[in-house]
Protein backbone atom coordinates (compact mmCIF):
# COMPACT_ATOMS: atom_id res chain seq x y z
CA UNK A 1 0.00 0.00 0.00
CA UNK A 2 3.08 2.23 0.28
CA UNK A 3 3.36 2.47 -3.48
CA UNK A 4 -0.26 3.42 -4.10
CA UNK A 5 0.44 7.16 -4.40
CA UNK A 6 0.63 7.02 -8.19
CA UNK A 7 -2.96 5.74 -8.29
CA UNK A 8 -4.36 8.60 -6.28
CA UNK A 9 -4.78 11.40 -8.87
CA UNK A 10 -7.11 9.34 -11.06
CA UNK A 11 -8.95 7.95 -8.06
CA UNK A 12 -9.50 11.43 -6.63
CA UNK A 13 -10.88 12.52 -9.99
CA UNK A 14 -13.28 9.60 -9.84
CA UNK A 15 -14.23 10.36 -6.25
CA UNK A 16 -15.12 13.92 -7.28
CA UNK A 17 -17.54 12.56 -9.89
CA UNK A 18 -18.99 10.15 -7.32
CA UNK A 19 -19.61 12.99 -4.87
CA UNK A 20 -21.11 15.18 -7.57
CA UNK A 21 -23.54 12.50 -8.70
CA UNK A 22 -24.37 11.70 -5.07
CA UNK A 23 -25.20 15.35 -4.34
CA UNK A 24 -27.33 15.80 -7.48
CA UNK A 25 -29.21 12.54 -6.93
CA UNK A 26 -29.80 13.39 -3.29
CA UNK A 27 -31.53 16.61 -4.30
CA UNK A 28 -33.74 14.79 -6.82
CA UNK A 29 -34.48 11.97 -4.36
CA UNK A 30 -35.25 14.39 -1.54
CA UNK A 31 -37.73 16.40 -3.62
CA UNK A 32 -39.37 13.24 -4.96
CA UNK A 33 -39.58 11.74 -1.46
CA UNK A 34 -41.66 14.65 -0.25
CA UNK A 35 -43.72 14.97 -3.44
CA UNK A 36 -44.58 11.27 -3.55
CA UNK A 37 -44.92 10.98 0.23
CA UNK A 38 -47.46 13.80 0.38
CA UNK A 39 -49.19 12.48 -2.73
CA UNK A 40 -49.69 9.13 -0.95
CA UNK A 41 -51.61 11.03 1.75
CA UNK A 42 -53.66 13.09 -0.68
CA UNK A 43 -57.44 13.26 -0.42
CA UNK A 44 -57.75 12.73 -4.17
CA UNK A 45 -57.73 9.05 -5.02
CA UNK A 46 -56.08 9.31 -8.45
CA UNK A 47 -53.10 11.14 -6.95
CA UNK A 48 -52.75 8.47 -4.27
CA UNK A 49 -52.90 5.69 -6.85
CA UNK A 50 -50.40 7.39 -9.19
CA UNK A 51 -47.97 7.85 -6.34
CA UNK A 52 -48.21 4.28 -5.11
CA UNK A 53 -47.72 2.96 -8.64
CA UNK A 54 -44.55 5.06 -8.89
CA UNK A 55 -43.31 3.84 -5.51
CA UNK A 56 -44.02 0.16 -6.13
CA UNK A 57 -42.52 0.17 -9.63
CA UNK A 58 -39.29 1.81 -8.54
CA UNK A 59 -38.96 -0.20 -5.35
CA UNK A 60 -39.92 -3.44 -7.06
CA UNK A 61 -37.50 -3.35 -9.97
CA UNK A 62 -33.83 -3.27 -9.36
CA UNK A 63 -31.79 -0.02 -9.49
CA UNK A 64 -29.39 -1.40 -12.07
CA UNK A 65 -32.28 -2.52 -14.28
CA UNK A 66 -33.73 1.01 -14.07
CA UNK A 67 -30.37 2.50 -14.90
CA UNK A 68 -29.91 0.28 -17.94
CA UNK A 69 -33.47 0.91 -19.00
CA UNK A 70 -33.04 4.67 -18.95
CA UNK A 71 -29.67 4.55 -20.65
CA UNK A 72 -30.04 1.76 -23.21
CA UNK A 73 -33.77 1.26 -23.77
CA UNK A 74 -35.15 4.79 -23.63
CA UNK A 75 -33.18 6.01 -26.70
CA UNK A 76 -35.17 3.46 -28.73
CA UNK A 77 -38.30 5.39 -27.77
CA UNK A 78 -36.62 8.52 -29.09
CA UNK A 79 -35.43 9.94 -25.75
CA UNK A 80 -31.67 10.12 -25.55
CA UNK A 81 -30.16 10.85 -22.13
CA UNK A 82 -26.52 11.47 -21.30
CA UNK A 83 -24.96 9.08 -18.80
CA UNK A 84 -25.02 11.78 -16.13
CA UNK A 85 -28.72 12.56 -16.61
CA UNK A 86 -29.66 8.88 -16.78
CA UNK A 87 -27.62 8.16 -13.66
CA UNK A 88 -29.01 11.02 -11.61
CA UNK A 89 -32.54 10.25 -12.77
CA UNK A 90 -32.34 6.54 -11.96
CA UNK A 91 -30.77 7.15 -8.55
CA UNK A 92 -33.16 10.00 -7.77
CA UNK A 93 -36.27 8.08 -8.83
CA UNK A 94 -35.20 4.91 -7.05
CA UNK A 95 -34.22 6.44 -3.72
CA UNK A 96 -37.08 8.94 -3.99
CA UNK A 97 -39.45 5.97 -3.99
CA UNK A 98 -37.86 4.58 -0.82
CA UNK A 99 -37.76 8.06 0.72
CA UNK A 100 -41.45 8.67 0.07
CA UNK A 101 -42.28 5.76 2.37
CA UNK A 102 -40.15 7.37 5.06
CA UNK A 103 -42.00 10.69 4.65
CA UNK A 104 -45.40 9.03 4.61
CA UNK A 105 -44.85 6.89 7.67
CA UNK A 106 -43.29 9.77 9.63
CA UNK A 107 -46.26 12.04 8.97
CA UNK A 108 -48.68 9.27 9.88
CA UNK A 109 -46.77 8.70 13.11
CA UNK A 110 -47.59 12.18 14.43
CA UNK A 111 -50.41 11.84 16.97
CA UNK A 112 -53.86 12.90 15.80
CA UNK A 113 -54.14 15.29 18.76
CA UNK A 114 -51.53 17.54 17.15
CA UNK A 115 -53.69 17.97 14.06
CA UNK A 116 -56.81 18.49 16.13
CA UNK A 117 -55.12 21.05 18.35
CA UNK A 118 -53.89 22.98 15.29
CA UNK A 119 -57.40 23.00 13.86
CA UNK A 120 -58.75 24.20 17.21
CA UNK A 121 -56.17 27.01 17.09
CA UNK A 122 -57.57 27.97 13.70
CA UNK A 123 -54.36 27.29 11.79
CA UNK A 124 -54.62 26.95 8.02
CA UNK A 125 -53.71 23.48 6.66
CA UNK A 126 -50.44 24.89 5.27
CA UNK A 127 -49.46 26.52 8.55
CA UNK A 128 -50.43 23.38 10.43
CA UNK A 129 -48.19 21.24 8.25
CA UNK A 130 -45.29 23.70 8.31
CA UNK A 131 -45.26 24.66 11.98
CA UNK A 132 -46.71 21.64 13.78
CA UNK A 133 -46.62 18.40 11.82
CA UNK A 134 -43.43 18.66 9.74
CA UNK A 135 -41.02 19.75 12.49
CA UNK A 136 -42.02 16.70 14.50
CA UNK A 137 -42.08 14.39 11.49
CA UNK A 138 -38.61 15.50 10.35
CA UNK A 139 -37.06 14.25 13.59
CA UNK A 140 -38.63 10.85 12.93
CA UNK A 141 -37.45 10.85 9.30
CA UNK A 142 -33.81 11.67 9.97
CA UNK A 143 -32.38 8.24 10.86
CA UNK A 144 -34.02 6.61 7.84
CA UNK A 145 -32.95 9.43 5.55
CA UNK A 146 -29.41 9.03 6.86
CA UNK A 147 -29.41 5.35 5.96
CA UNK A 148 -30.84 6.10 2.53
CA UNK A 149 -28.15 8.74 1.93
CA UNK A 150 -25.45 6.14 2.54
CA UNK A 151 -27.24 3.62 0.34
CA UNK A 152 -27.42 6.28 -2.37
CA UNK A 153 -23.70 7.02 -2.14
CA UNK A 154 -23.01 3.30 -2.51
CA UNK A 155 -25.55 3.06 -5.32
CA UNK A 156 -23.65 5.61 -7.39
CA UNK A 157 -21.00 2.95 -8.04
CA UNK A 158 -23.45 1.42 -10.54
CA UNK A 159 -23.18 4.42 -12.88
CA UNK A 160 -19.71 3.15 -13.77
CA UNK A 161 -21.59 0.50 -15.75
CA UNK A 162 -23.16 3.16 -17.98
CA UNK A 163 -19.76 4.72 -18.76
CA UNK A 164 -19.70 7.45 -16.10
CA UNK A 165 -16.10 8.01 -14.94
CA UNK A 166 -16.76 7.69 -11.21
CA UNK A 167 -14.49 6.17 -8.57
CA UNK A 168 -15.37 2.57 -9.46
CA UNK A 169 -14.88 3.25 -13.18
CA UNK A 170 -11.42 4.69 -12.58
CA UNK A 171 -10.55 1.49 -10.74
CA UNK A 172 -11.49 -0.58 -13.78
CA UNK A 173 -9.40 1.74 -15.98
CA UNK A 174 -6.35 1.56 -13.68
CA UNK A 175 -6.68 -2.21 -13.65
CA UNK A 176 -6.17 -2.39 -17.39
CA UNK A 177 -2.71 -0.80 -17.04
CA UNK A 178 -1.43 -3.35 -14.57
CA UNK A 179 -3.79 -6.14 -13.59
CA UNK A 180 -1.34 -7.49 -11.01
CA UNK A 181 -2.22 -4.47 -8.85
CA UNK A 182 -5.97 -5.12 -8.94
CA UNK A 183 -6.04 -6.22 -5.30
CA UNK A 184 -4.40 -2.98 -4.22
CA UNK A 185 -6.55 -0.81 -6.51
CA UNK A 186 -9.90 -2.14 -5.34
CA UNK A 187 -8.74 -2.31 -1.74
CA UNK A 188 -7.91 1.38 -1.96
CA UNK A 189 -11.25 2.17 -3.59
CA UNK A 190 -13.13 0.35 -0.83
CA UNK A 191 -11.28 2.46 1.74
CA UNK A 192 -12.10 5.64 -0.23
CA UNK A 193 -15.81 4.80 -0.29
CA UNK A 194 -15.67 4.16 3.42
CA UNK A 195 -13.95 7.50 3.99
CA UNK A 196 -16.75 9.23 2.05
CA UNK A 197 -19.59 7.32 3.73
CA UNK A 198 -18.38 7.46 7.31
CA UNK A 199 -18.53 11.25 7.75
CA UNK A 200 -22.07 11.00 6.42
CA UNK A 201 -22.84 8.47 9.16
CA UNK A 202 -21.31 10.73 11.79
CA UNK A 203 -23.08 13.82 10.43
CA UNK A 204 -26.42 12.05 10.51
CA UNK A 205 -25.84 10.93 14.10
CA UNK A 206 -25.02 14.51 15.03
CA UNK A 207 -28.15 15.81 13.26
CA UNK A 208 -30.26 13.22 15.03
CA UNK A 209 -28.93 14.37 18.39
CA UNK A 210 -29.57 18.02 17.50
CA UNK A 211 -33.11 17.32 16.40
CA UNK A 212 -33.96 15.14 19.36
CA UNK A 213 -32.54 17.66 21.86
CA UNK A 214 -35.34 19.02 24.01
CA UNK A 215 -37.81 16.43 22.73
CA UNK A 216 -38.79 13.35 24.63
CA UNK B 1 -41.43 0.43 -31.71
CA UNK B 2 -42.42 -2.37 -29.36
CA UNK B 3 -42.56 -5.80 -30.95
CA UNK B 4 -44.63 -8.40 -29.16
CA UNK B 5 -43.41 -11.28 -31.29
CA UNK B 6 -39.83 -10.40 -30.36
CA UNK B 7 -40.80 -10.14 -26.70
CA UNK B 8 -42.31 -13.63 -26.76
CA UNK B 9 -39.32 -15.02 -28.62
CA UNK B 10 -36.83 -13.89 -25.96
CA UNK B 11 -38.98 -14.78 -22.96
CA UNK B 12 -37.76 -18.42 -22.67
CA UNK B 13 -34.13 -17.30 -22.72
CA UNK B 14 -34.73 -14.76 -19.94
CA UNK B 15 -36.76 -17.22 -17.86
CA UNK B 16 -33.89 -19.67 -18.20
CA UNK B 17 -31.51 -17.01 -16.83
CA UNK B 18 -33.92 -16.36 -13.98
CA UNK B 19 -32.87 -19.73 -12.56
CA UNK B 20 -29.34 -18.37 -12.08
CA UNK B 21 -30.72 -15.18 -10.51
CA UNK B 22 -32.83 -17.16 -8.05
CA UNK B 23 -30.11 -19.68 -7.28
CA UNK B 24 -27.61 -16.90 -6.57
CA UNK B 25 -30.16 -15.22 -4.30
CA UNK B 26 -30.83 -18.39 -2.32
CA UNK B 27 -27.21 -19.46 -1.90
CA UNK B 28 -26.13 -15.90 -1.07
CA UNK B 29 -28.93 -15.56 1.46
CA UNK B 30 -28.04 -18.87 3.14
CA UNK B 31 -24.49 -17.57 3.45
CA UNK B 32 -25.71 -14.26 4.86
CA UNK B 33 -27.98 -15.98 7.39
CA UNK B 34 -25.04 -17.88 8.85
CA UNK B 35 -22.52 -15.05 8.46
CA UNK B 36 -24.89 -12.54 10.02
CA UNK B 37 -25.36 -14.73 13.07
CA UNK B 38 -21.61 -15.18 13.46
CA UNK B 39 -21.09 -11.41 13.25
CA UNK B 40 -23.93 -10.75 15.70
CA UNK B 41 -22.42 -13.17 18.22
CA UNK B 42 -18.91 -11.82 17.57
CA UNK B 43 -20.13 -8.38 18.44
CA UNK B 44 -21.29 -9.61 21.83
CA UNK B 45 -18.00 -11.34 22.60
CA UNK B 46 -16.48 -10.53 25.98
CA UNK B 47 -13.09 -10.09 24.35
CA UNK B 48 -13.01 -6.41 23.37
CA UNK B 49 -10.67 -7.00 20.45
CA UNK B 50 -13.17 -9.43 18.90
CA UNK B 51 -16.23 -7.29 19.55
CA UNK B 52 -14.62 -4.07 18.29
CA UNK B 53 -13.12 -5.88 15.31
CA UNK B 54 -16.51 -7.31 14.37
CA UNK B 55 -18.19 -3.92 14.75
CA UNK B 56 -15.52 -2.42 12.49
CA UNK B 57 -16.02 -5.09 9.83
CA UNK B 58 -19.80 -4.59 9.88
CA UNK B 59 -19.46 -0.81 9.57
CA UNK B 60 -16.94 -1.10 6.75
CA UNK B 61 -18.88 -3.66 4.72
CA UNK B 62 -22.10 -1.67 5.08
CA UNK B 63 -20.46 1.58 4.02
CA UNK B 64 -18.87 0.33 0.80
CA UNK B 65 -20.63 -0.59 -2.45
CA UNK B 66 -21.43 -4.21 -3.28
CA UNK B 67 -20.15 -3.65 -6.82
CA UNK B 68 -16.65 -2.75 -5.63
CA UNK B 69 -16.64 -5.62 -3.16
CA UNK B 70 -17.49 -7.94 -6.04
CA UNK B 71 -14.68 -6.49 -8.19
CA UNK B 72 -12.36 -6.95 -5.25
CA UNK B 73 -13.31 -10.62 -4.93
CA UNK B 74 -13.51 -11.40 -8.62
CA UNK B 75 -10.65 -9.36 -10.09
CA UNK B 76 -8.55 -8.64 -7.01
CA UNK B 77 -8.27 -12.09 -5.45
CA UNK B 78 -6.70 -13.81 -8.50
CA UNK B 79 -3.82 -11.34 -8.13
CA UNK B 80 -3.01 -12.95 -4.78
CA UNK B 81 -3.57 -16.45 -6.08
CA UNK B 82 -7.25 -17.13 -5.35
CA UNK B 83 -9.42 -17.48 -8.44
CA UNK B 84 -13.18 -17.58 -8.07
CA UNK B 85 -15.82 -18.35 -10.68
CA UNK B 86 -18.35 -15.56 -11.36
CA UNK B 87 -20.99 -17.51 -9.47
CA UNK B 88 -18.90 -18.20 -6.37
CA UNK B 89 -17.49 -14.66 -6.27
CA UNK B 90 -21.01 -13.28 -6.71
CA UNK B 91 -22.57 -15.45 -4.05
CA UNK B 92 -19.69 -14.82 -1.67
CA UNK B 93 -19.92 -11.05 -2.24
CA UNK B 94 -23.69 -11.00 -1.73
CA UNK B 95 -23.30 -13.22 1.33
CA UNK B 96 -20.66 -11.04 2.97
CA UNK B 97 -22.44 -7.79 2.14
CA UNK B 98 -25.75 -8.91 3.57
CA UNK B 99 -24.14 -10.67 6.56
CA UNK B 100 -23.33 -7.18 7.78
CA UNK B 101 -26.94 -6.08 7.41
CA UNK B 102 -28.39 -9.26 8.90
CA UNK B 103 -26.08 -9.08 11.92
CA UNK B 104 -27.90 -5.88 12.91
CA UNK B 105 -31.23 -7.66 12.50
CA UNK B 106 -30.11 -10.54 14.71
CA UNK B 107 -28.72 -8.06 17.20
CA UNK B 108 -32.06 -6.29 17.56
CA UNK B 109 -33.72 -9.68 18.03
CA UNK B 110 -31.24 -10.78 20.69
CA UNK B 111 -31.52 -7.45 22.52
CA UNK B 112 -35.29 -7.88 22.65
CA UNK B 113 -35.13 -11.17 24.59
CA UNK B 114 -36.19 -10.31 28.15
CA UNK B 115 -33.50 -10.34 30.84
CA UNK B 116 -35.42 -12.91 32.83
CA UNK B 117 -34.77 -15.49 30.12
CA UNK B 118 -31.00 -15.10 30.54
CA UNK B 119 -31.27 -15.21 34.30
CA UNK B 120 -33.54 -18.26 34.23
CA UNK B 121 -31.13 -20.14 31.95
CA UNK B 122 -28.32 -19.36 34.35
CA UNK B 123 -30.43 -20.42 37.34
CA UNK B 124 -31.21 -23.71 35.61
CA UNK B 125 -27.47 -24.24 35.15
CA UNK B 126 -27.64 -24.45 31.35
CA UNK B 127 -24.32 -24.43 29.57
CA UNK B 128 -23.66 -21.42 27.32
CA UNK B 129 -24.27 -23.47 24.19
CA UNK B 130 -27.56 -24.87 25.43
CA UNK B 131 -28.70 -21.44 26.57
CA UNK B 132 -28.11 -19.90 23.15
CA UNK B 133 -29.45 -22.82 21.19
CA UNK B 134 -32.53 -23.66 23.23
CA UNK B 135 -33.52 -20.43 24.97
CA UNK B 136 -32.15 -17.22 23.46
CA UNK B 137 -31.91 -17.79 19.72
CA UNK B 138 -35.36 -19.33 19.20
CA UNK B 139 -36.92 -16.31 20.91
CA UNK B 140 -34.59 -13.83 19.23
CA UNK B 141 -35.08 -15.08 15.68
CA UNK B 142 -38.82 -15.64 15.47
CA UNK B 143 -39.82 -11.96 15.77
CA UNK B 144 -37.27 -10.87 13.16
CA UNK B 145 -38.27 -13.41 10.50
CA UNK B 146 -40.32 -10.83 8.53
CA UNK B 147 -37.32 -8.48 8.50
CA UNK B 148 -35.11 -11.32 7.29
CA UNK B 149 -37.69 -11.98 4.59
CA UNK B 150 -37.54 -8.36 3.47
CA UNK B 151 -33.77 -8.62 3.19
CA UNK B 152 -34.22 -11.68 0.99
CA UNK B 153 -36.22 -9.50 -1.40
CA UNK B 154 -33.68 -6.67 -1.20
CA UNK B 155 -30.95 -9.16 -2.03
CA UNK B 156 -32.93 -10.56 -4.94
CA UNK B 157 -33.16 -7.06 -6.40
CA UNK B 158 -29.43 -6.62 -5.91
CA UNK B 159 -28.48 -9.68 -8.03
CA UNK B 160 -28.34 -7.74 -11.35
CA UNK B 161 -25.12 -6.22 -10.00
CA UNK B 162 -23.56 -9.67 -10.41
CA UNK B 163 -23.81 -9.15 -14.17
CA UNK B 164 -20.83 -6.80 -13.79
CA UNK B 165 -18.61 -9.75 -12.90
CA UNK B 166 -19.91 -11.64 -15.95
CA UNK B 167 -22.44 -13.87 -14.18
CA UNK B 168 -25.04 -14.62 -16.85
CA UNK B 169 -28.21 -13.83 -14.91
CA UNK B 170 -31.35 -12.07 -16.17
CA UNK B 171 -29.88 -8.63 -16.76
CA UNK B 172 -26.75 -9.79 -18.56
CA UNK B 173 -28.87 -12.12 -20.72
CA UNK B 174 -31.07 -9.15 -21.63
CA UNK B 175 -28.01 -7.05 -22.37
CA UNK B 176 -26.58 -9.70 -24.67
CA UNK B 177 -29.92 -10.04 -26.47
CA UNK B 178 -29.95 -6.27 -26.84
CA UNK B 179 -26.42 -6.15 -28.19
CA UNK B 180 -27.23 -8.83 -30.77
CA UNK B 181 -30.52 -7.45 -32.04
CA UNK B 182 -30.29 -3.84 -30.90
CA UNK B 183 -33.65 -4.34 -29.23
CA UNK B 184 -32.80 -3.25 -25.72
CA UNK B 185 -36.29 -1.93 -25.08
CA UNK B 186 -38.12 -5.26 -25.00
CA UNK B 187 -35.32 -7.13 -23.23
CA UNK B 188 -34.78 -4.64 -20.39
CA UNK B 189 -38.49 -3.96 -19.95
CA UNK B 190 -39.14 -7.67 -19.67
CA UNK B 191 -36.47 -8.04 -16.98
CA UNK B 192 -37.94 -5.09 -15.10
CA UNK B 193 -41.44 -6.57 -15.21
CA UNK B 194 -40.20 -9.97 -14.03
CA UNK B 195 -38.40 -8.35 -11.11
CA UNK B 196 -41.49 -6.35 -10.25
CA UNK B 197 -43.76 -9.39 -10.31
CA UNK B 198 -41.45 -11.53 -8.19
CA UNK B 199 -40.44 -8.92 -5.62
CA UNK B 200 -43.86 -7.31 -5.27
CA UNK B 201 -45.47 -10.74 -5.07
CA UNK B 202 -43.12 -11.92 -2.37
CA UNK B 203 -43.43 -8.69 -0.38
CA UNK B 204 -47.22 -9.16 -0.33
CA UNK B 205 -46.66 -12.74 0.82
CA UNK B 206 -44.40 -11.59 3.67
CA UNK B 207 -46.91 -8.95 4.73
CA UNK B 208 -49.62 -11.61 4.89
CA UNK B 209 -47.42 -14.01 6.87
CA UNK B 210 -46.56 -11.20 9.26
CA UNK B 211 -50.25 -10.47 9.89
CA UNK B 212 -50.95 -14.14 10.39
CA UNK B 213 -48.16 -14.55 12.94
CA UNK B 214 -48.94 -11.41 14.85
CA UNK B 215 -52.51 -12.65 15.31
CA UNK B 216 -51.53 -16.05 16.68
Amino acid sequence: MMVSVDLLPLLFQGAAVTLQVTALSMVVAFVLSFAAGFARLSRIKSIRVASSVYVEVFRGTSLLVQLFWLFFALPLLGIELTALVAGVMALGLNYGAYGSEVVRSAILAIPKGQTEASIALNMSPWLRMRRVILPQALAIMLPSFGNLAIELLKGTSLISLITMADLTYQGMILRTFDSSRTFEIFGLILVMYFVMAYPLTLFMRWLERRFSAGRV
Amino acid sequence: MWSWSFTWSILPQILEAMKTTILATIVGFAFALVGGLVLALGRRAKNRAISLGTAGIVEFVRSTPLLVQLYFLFYGFPAIGISLSPFSAGVLGLGIHYSAYLSEVYRSGIDAVPRGQWEASKALNFSKGTMWRRIILPQAIRPVIPVLGNYLIVMFKETPVLSAITLVEMLLTAKMIGAESFRYLEAFTLVGILFLILSYGSSLLIRRLELKWSRS
